[in-house]
């Protein structure tokens, strides 16, 4: 590993392992101390991370044995599960925070998800794929399927079968009885504050309950 | 032999302290015959404690005879570069007390009247075996085991020192377990305990003194053991619907390959294995339930632990099937402990536990890996 490049002032430096830009977010977001939930965690690098630089108590759930092997390695808690069976290993109220980051999109039961991820915990983080993002748009408009870094997979071979918008997004948290409670949206790592709907490939959305 | 502890030479140590059993009963001594692997650091931090099953014993790794056919029962997880590695750990394995591998059991010798205990030997509950495990860490002045690890009955074990002992346990490692049995898993039990106590060489558990052993009602047990060890697919896949002669014979001798199987394993066994171990092991498994104590709640027992646990299940076991796993999770979350939990998928049933497998292999590595930088080594 080749030694980090330091400005002191960003946490994610202070610990060997590099989080992805939305999971840096994500991690900006959680408070010190915090107990925290990651809904397929894959190998606990954000759970590493935030026991690391945030004291985090923090357990994950995740499907791959291979990713779960890669969690005990980090001495991460994590739990062997389909996440589509629901959270009922899970009491309510047992988190500060729940994560589920990438992986909406390729989830039958968004809504059940969801309404769990609210149940047994205070405050959900989720990161997905925008679909308005305008290279997708321009993509369908030449005629062809979206193709690009957020979604990467040909039509036939996506595991992804829920896409949506910003706008989508948030619709779906009201309808539920849910609300945004802070979003940022992300294009190559970089934050997108003008059009994001347009202009943002990957958001990242706070909610709670209304 | 690679990656194996070699030869290993068992030991009996006396416990002359007299012990309270649940049953009630006293017993003045007993033995417990035992193998340890690797070395036991200086700050005694490395000793891991492993806890056999049913039919189980001190013989975990290694070989007694250069010419064992058999390693140790659980040799594929057990030596140096193995998962649970001795080149860093102190491994101790024992056979329990009630036991027929030269601890104190049954077929021992009463010193009160210098003949075997037979029916007079006391029911043996899990709780008692880590009373006397307790003793067994004092005996090597270990203060707290790096792990206590077991499959099925050996799990339970594991279970229980958390909750007996909590400050003396720094992981407990529990594989294709249960919380409790099921009425299916008791009634498994009580037909195996049937066919041994209705079998005419029986004589009411003293039958040392007749010169018989139960032979038939023994082999039976196991038979029957044996199919809920294994899953259909599992037995499907190795044995079919062959036969061995590759025809019909049309009479009760072995034809089906399943058929010389089972017979094979059941003949074995009651050739080395004691009757009343088998029931005495078989009501350990019946009346473990370590909620009872505290109203039936078991999140209410664990929530004295401090260990950190690792739950580990098998897909196709029926028998202590991965539902009951994790029912022990979901209480050690609820209890808010420590506990990672891995549900490996495989097709041989709870024997599965036995079985080289590199999934299950890398969860135990990585999670032993976690120990040993815990204890620094």
């Amino acid at each position: 590993m080749s030694a980090p490049t330091t400005t002191p002032t960003n946490p994610s430096t202070n610990h060997k392992y590099q989080l992805r830009p939305d999971l840096q977010r994500i991690a900006d977001w959680i408070t010190p101390g915090a107990s925290v939930l990651d809904l397929g965690c894959g190998d606990g690098v954000l759970l590493a991370w935030l026991a690391a630089n945030k004291q985090a108590r923090g357990i994950g759930v995740e499907i791959d044995v291979d990713s779960v092997t890669a969690c005990i390695e980090k001495g991460i808690n994590v739990i062997h599960s389909d996440l589509e069976s629901g959270l009922t290993h899970f009491e309510d109220g047992s988190f500060d925070f729940v994560v589920l980051s990438l992986t909406i999109q390729a989830m039958h039961n968004v809504e059940g998800i969801l309404r769990e991820m609210l149940r047994v915990g205070r405050i959900g983080l989720v990161t997905f794929p925008n679909f308005g993002y305008w290279e997708n748009r321009w993509q369908i408009l030449i005629g062809r399927m979206p193709v690009s870094e957020t979604i990467p997979y040909q039509w036939y071979d996506t595991p992804n079968i829920h896409f949506c918008t910003l706008n989508d997004f948030d619709q779906l948290l009201a309808t539920l009885g849910m609300r945004n409670t802070a979003r940022v949206v992300l294009n190559e790592g970089h934050e997108i504050s003008l059009l994001p709907n347009l202009r943002g490939s990957l958001a990242v959305v706070r909610f709670e309950a209304l | 032999m690679t990656n194996s502890v070699g030869i290993v030479i068992p030991q009996k140590i006396a416990f002359e302290t007299p012990i309270a059993l649940s049953s009630g009963v006293t017993l003045p001594r007993y033995d417990l015959m035992v193998e340890t692997y690797g070395e036991l650091n200086a700050a005694k931090s490395n000793a891991i404690l492993i806890c056999h099953a049913l039919s189980g014993h001190h013989h975990v790794a290694g070989k007694h005879h250069e010419d064992d056919k058999a390693p140790g029962w659980w040799d594929t997880m057990i030596g140096p570069g193995k998962p649970i590695d001795t080149d860093r750990f102190f491994v101790i394995g024992l056979n329990n007390l009630g036991g027929c591998h030269g601890s104190t059991g049954p077929s021992s010798i009463d010193p009160a009247t210098n003949k075997p205990f037979g029916s007079t030997f006391p029911l043996v509950l899990v709780r008692d075996w880590v009373e006397t495990q307790a003793r067994l860490a004092d005996h090597f002045g270990i203060r707290q085991w790096a792990a206590v690890v077991g499959g099925s009955l050996g799990g339970m074990q594991a279970l229980r020192w958390t909750i007996t002992y909590p400050e003396r346990v720094r992981h407990a490692l529990v594989i294709a377990s249960a919380p409790k049995l099921t009425a299916q898993n008791i009634a498994f039990n009580d037909v195996a305990r049937q066919a041994i106590l209705t079998d005419p060489d029986f004589h009411g558990g003293d039958y040392y003194r007749h010169g018989v052993v139960p032979r038939r009602g023994l082999r039976l047990a196991r038979m029957l053991g044996h199919i809920t060890y294994l899953s259909d697919d599992g037995m499907g896949e190795k044995f079919g619907r062959m036969l061995r002669s590759g025809e019909y014979k049309y009479g009760f001798e072995v034809e089906f390959e399943i058929e010389s199987y089972l017979r094979y394993q059941g003949d074995k066994f009651s050739d080395y294995f004691d009757a009343n171990t088998y029931l005495l092991m078989t009501k350990a498994l019946d009346y473990f339930d370590p909620g009872r104590h505290y109203g039936g709640d078991l999140v209410a027992a664990l929530r004295d632990a401090l260990a950190k646990f690792l739950v580990i299940s098998f897909t196709s076991d029926w028998r202590f099937s991965p539902a009951r796993s994790r029912e022990i999770v979901k209480a050690l979350l609820d209890a808010k402990r420590d506990v990672s939990y891995a549900e490996i998928d495989s097709v041989h049933g709870h024997d599965a536990f036995l079985m080289e497998d590199a999934p299950y292999h890398n969860i135990m590595r990585a999670y032993l890996n976690r120990i040993a930088a815990e204890v620094n080594v």
